[in-house]
């Protein structure tokens, strides 16, 4: 049986396929579907949803409109949650794989960076990051990351120091094959399937420390935001819950969402594994 | 002149505090085109001098010379250039390999790096190379899990090959395999040191292996050479106590099962 | 001879990605008591299917037609006396009765058409609490007397696999890893059990048994573990001990005193040995008789000088060709190479 048939046979991995795939549609269409500034005035302020079907999701407390503001959300949560985990993938597997195959005194050094890093909580790191540096996407990008390649690094270390000791490495020094080649074209993409398997988690974190980062006040204003949604609902919290509701529900859904595809996706590739 | 020679060869380990001497001023020499054996129990230190030779590790103690020059003072570029004369074939074919590659990457490798074709020229390169150990070249593009251990372990031999090597390091490389197998390897084996004059450094714990294929045999026990000659000599009437035990251990087929009384 | 089991139209298919595999077909074999009967074969032969198909510790994805009849007897002496009985029958895992062994012939000629077919899956043979009530007497007419027992792992079969670390718990002492079997399967109490436990320690030769006891596997060297292995195997007391590569991992001096250690321990308990293996030669030197095995199917099966002496098919001639032992003639001089 094919990955992808087993794959759709695991009705949690399609569930969250599903509403993957909706966050993704959101977000393609967020500017075909609302073009112009999501953050314009659509109409009278604090109107609730499922009262004027041109504005089904009603407005907020300036008279926007919902509905916009959370199809362009989508588009910054999936864009900072991806490219954030992507960046702390990609660092993690990159001082992983150099620590665990140089050994000695680069492993001794990488491991104590990446210890300092761990030692702070990553939130906290973002935080700071941020106010000190400004907020704008990609530094927001930045922030998130820096709390989160600790672990990558760690398990692609780990899974390293296992794979060094195998005679196809013995093999590849003996044909005269570059130390730097070996690392990075004989063992890190054998040492990735532990790590990409953290992906979906990393993912789903980083959408939420993005929510919280907006929420407080620190993410790129010129965006709309699913936690800037919420904070600013906030204010209005007893009066028009919704504001809050509606935002918190998507964000709820993406991060079900990408963690059941995820899960989906390392179950099935598991398996195949497992059985070969 | 010897075409490698090793003199007071040591590595020691260091275990759970204690110092453990796995190679102890072991001393031998490989003549170009012939076949040393180097045999032993377990733990007898074969696979490590097998390794030393290979500098995958480095000694404590003791001169490498190899093709008449130092081996153990080269490092770096040098030394991966270097190692186009020294090869080795591995004891499992399958864990030998990058589980990720096919048979034309593996075969890729050693002429890229050591720039023996260009490009467009290596896949006629790879596939004379398995021609020349008995396979087809239609080979080439299947993954390495999807053949079976005796064309693996002949791709092996084609990977050590590939670069016109002088010395071929052979680790247990048919003990793991299919009795049919092994035969066709030991052939194929023997067939190359005769035409390209390779020679063989064998590891190995099989005595018949030895005796059919090996010239001279160094015997190894606890990592000191217990006794040393002309394999025929050594294997038919040894000398040591290692050399008596392991002939005794055996297996024999001209035996019967006989009641023990 | 008596039989101690009888293998029947043994058929086993392994399910992998859609895919069929048989790794048995059709194996009708059937194994003396208190013989010592190996099995080669190189690999893909389905030897050590056949090994695992005997244990009853095929995965529970294998599809199994045929079956083994057992004649364990209540005694030693097994099954001298007692009628055949037909346990357990091997089926799908499902627990149907396989339709082959009911339209079997040789089941009939086994004398016995009311025979009790006892669905059981393979891996539930291997619970204890399944013995006692899983005999189903289908036909009461039937003129058996005392039906024998299946057999399980443990207790009537001793199962020693190649990689002795694999098989051993490496977080438990070796002395409360044998004591657990003795007590498991013969009802001792623990002290007893740790004092069987220490005389098997002394049976398998361990160098100081006592101070054994209480390591660890880590703590012993392959040859010691695989004679923990061998104590463990024999703790209850088996009738048949399956031996499966049980010394390929080994180099050839361990190997041959691990041979002489189950030769001796099968000869002293009477036991009916099984030993499953690609070296003929090894094969020779201890079994008294050998079948030969080959893509699944059963090639030759004789005594042990027969298969030696006067192969009768081409494979087994092969084998012995191929074998390269010190009497062979050297490839060197073949190949223009003198030494």
């Amino acid at each position: 049986m094919s990955p992808l048939r087993r794959f759709l046979r695991t009705p949690e991995a399609v569930a969250g396929a599903i509403l993957l795939a909706a966050l993704i549609a959101m977000a393609l269409s967020a500017s075909l579907l609302f073009p112009g500034d999501p953050q314009a005035i659509a109409g009278p302020p604090l109107l609730p949803p499922f009262q004027d079907w041109s504005l089904p999701l009603g407005t907020d407390r300036l008279g926007r409109d919902v509905l916009a503001e959370l199809f362009h959300g989508a588009r910054t949560s999936l864009a900072v949650g991806l490219a954030a985990a992507a960046a702390a993938l990609v660092v993690g597997a990159v001082v992983g794989t150099l620590a665990g195959f140089a050994g000695g005194l680069v492993d001794e050094v990488l491991m104590r960076i990446t210890d300092a890093f761990q030692t702070v909580p990553s939130f906290l790191l973002a935080l700071a990051f941020v106010s000190v540096v400004g907020p704008s996407l990609g530094i927001v990008v930045i922030a998130i990351a820096l709390g989160t390649w600790t672990g990558p690094a760690r398990i692609a270390r780990a899974e390293v120091l296992s794979i060094r000791e195998r005679d196809y490495v013995a093999g590849a020094r003996v044909i005269g094959m570059h130390p730097l080649a070996i690392a990075f074209r004989e063992v890190l993409p054998n040492a990735l399937p532990p790590v990409l398997a953290m992906s979906s988690v990393i993912v789903a974190a980083a959408i939420l420390t993005e929510a919280a980062l907006s929420f407080l006040g620190l993410g790129d204003p010129n965006r709309v935001t699913w936690g800037g949604m919420i904070a600013e609902g906030r204010t209005v919290l007893r009066t028009a819950p919704f504001l809050s509701i509606v935002p918190g529900i998507a964000l709820v859904l993406t991060v079900l969402g990408v963690y059941l595809a995820g899960e989906g996706i390392v179950e099935t590739t598991a398996v195949r594994r497992g059985l070969s | 002149m010897s075409l490698l020679a090793v003199s007071n060869l040591t590595k020691r380990y260091r275990r759970g505090g204690k110092s453990i001497t796995a190679v102890d001023d072991v001393s031998f020499h490989v003549d170009p085109g012939e076949t040393l054996a180097l045999a032993g129990p377990s733990g007898s230190g074969k696979s490590t001098i097998a390794r030393l030779v290979l500098r995958l590790i480095e000694p404590d103690a003791g001169r490498i010379e190899f093709e008449g020059s130092d081996f153990l003072a080269l490092s770096g570029a040098t030394l991966r250039a270097r190692r186009a004369r020294l090869q080795m074939v591995f004891q499992d074919p399958l864990a030998a390999f990058n589980p990720r590659a096919t048979v034309a990457h593996v075969l890729d490798d050693p002429l890229r790096i050591h720039d023996i074709a260009s490009r467009a020229e290596r896949p006629r390169r790879i596939a004379a190379l398995l021609e020349r150990v008995g396979l087809t070249a239609d080979l080439a593009p299947r993954a390495i899990h999807e053949i079976s251990g005796g064309q693996r372990q002949r791709v092996a031999i084609a990977r050590a090959i590939a670069t016109k090597p002088s010395l071929i390091v052979l680790d247990e490389a048919v003990s793991a395999l299919d009795v049919s197998v092994r035969r066709e390897i030991l052939d194929l084996l023997l067939d190359l040191q005769h035409q390209e004059k390779i020679a063989y450094l064998l590891i190995s714990h099989d005595l018949g292996v030895i005796r059919s294929v090996a010239h001279r045999i160094v015997l190894l026990d606890a990592g000191r050479i217990a006794e040393s000659g002309n394999t025929r000599a050594v294997i038919d009437a040894p000398q040591s106590a290692i050399g008596k035990a392991l002939l005794a251990a055996a297996p024999r087929l001209n035996r019967t099962a006989q009641d023990p009384t | 001879m008596t039989t101690l089991a009888s293998i029947r139209n043994l058929t086993v298919t392994y399910r992998r990605d859609g895919t069929e595999v048989v790794a048995l077909k059709s194996i009708s074999l059937d194994i003396a008591a208190s013989e010592r009967l190996a099995i080669i074969g190189e690999s893909g032969s389905g030897k050590s299917t056949l090994a695992l198909a005997i244990a009853g510790l095929l995965p529970a994805s294998a599809r199994i037609e045929g079956h083994i009849d057992w004649f364990l007897g209540s005694t030693g002496k097994a099954g001298a006396k007692a009628p055949p009985s037909v346990l357990p029958d091997i089926s799908p895992s499902r627990g149907e009765i396989a339709p082959s062994s009911l339209s079997s012939p040789i089941a009939n000629v086994a004398g016995d058409e009311a025979t009790a077919k006892l669905p059981i899956s393979p891996l539930e043979g291997e619970m204890s609490g399944r013995t006692e009530g899983g005999l189903i007497e289908r036909n009461p007419q039937k003129s058996l007397a005392k039906p024998s027992q299946p057999p399980f792992l443990g207790r009537d079969i001793g199962f020693v696999f190649q990689d002795p670390s694999a098989s051993l718990d490496p977080v438990m002492a070796i002395g409360k890893q044998i004591a657990e079997v003795a007590r498991t399967h013969l009802g001792l109490t623990w002290p007893q059990a740790y004092a069987k436990a220490k005389h098997l320690l002394e049976r398998v030769r361990l160098p100081d048994p006592d101070s054994a006891l209480r390591a660890f596997p880590h703590q012993l060297s392959g040859g010691q573990k695989q004679r923990v292995a061998i104590a463990a195997a024999i703790a209850a007391g088996p009738k048949l001990l399956i031996a499966d590569e049980a010394t390929s991992a080994l180099d050839t001096i361990v190997q041959a005193e691990i041979v002489a250690l189950i030769r001796r321990l099968v000869t002293e308990d009477g036991m009916t040995l099984l030993f499953i293996n690609h070296d003929i030669a090894l094969a020779a030197e201890l079994a008294e008789r050998i079948a030969v095995f080959r893509h699944g199917r059963l090639v030759e099966l004789g005594t042990t000088a027969q298969i030696i002496g006067a192969p009768a098919e081409p494979y087994t001639r092969a084998l012995l060709d191929a074998h390269i032992g010190l009497d062979a003639k050297p490839l060197l001089n073949r190949a223009g190479l003198h030494p």
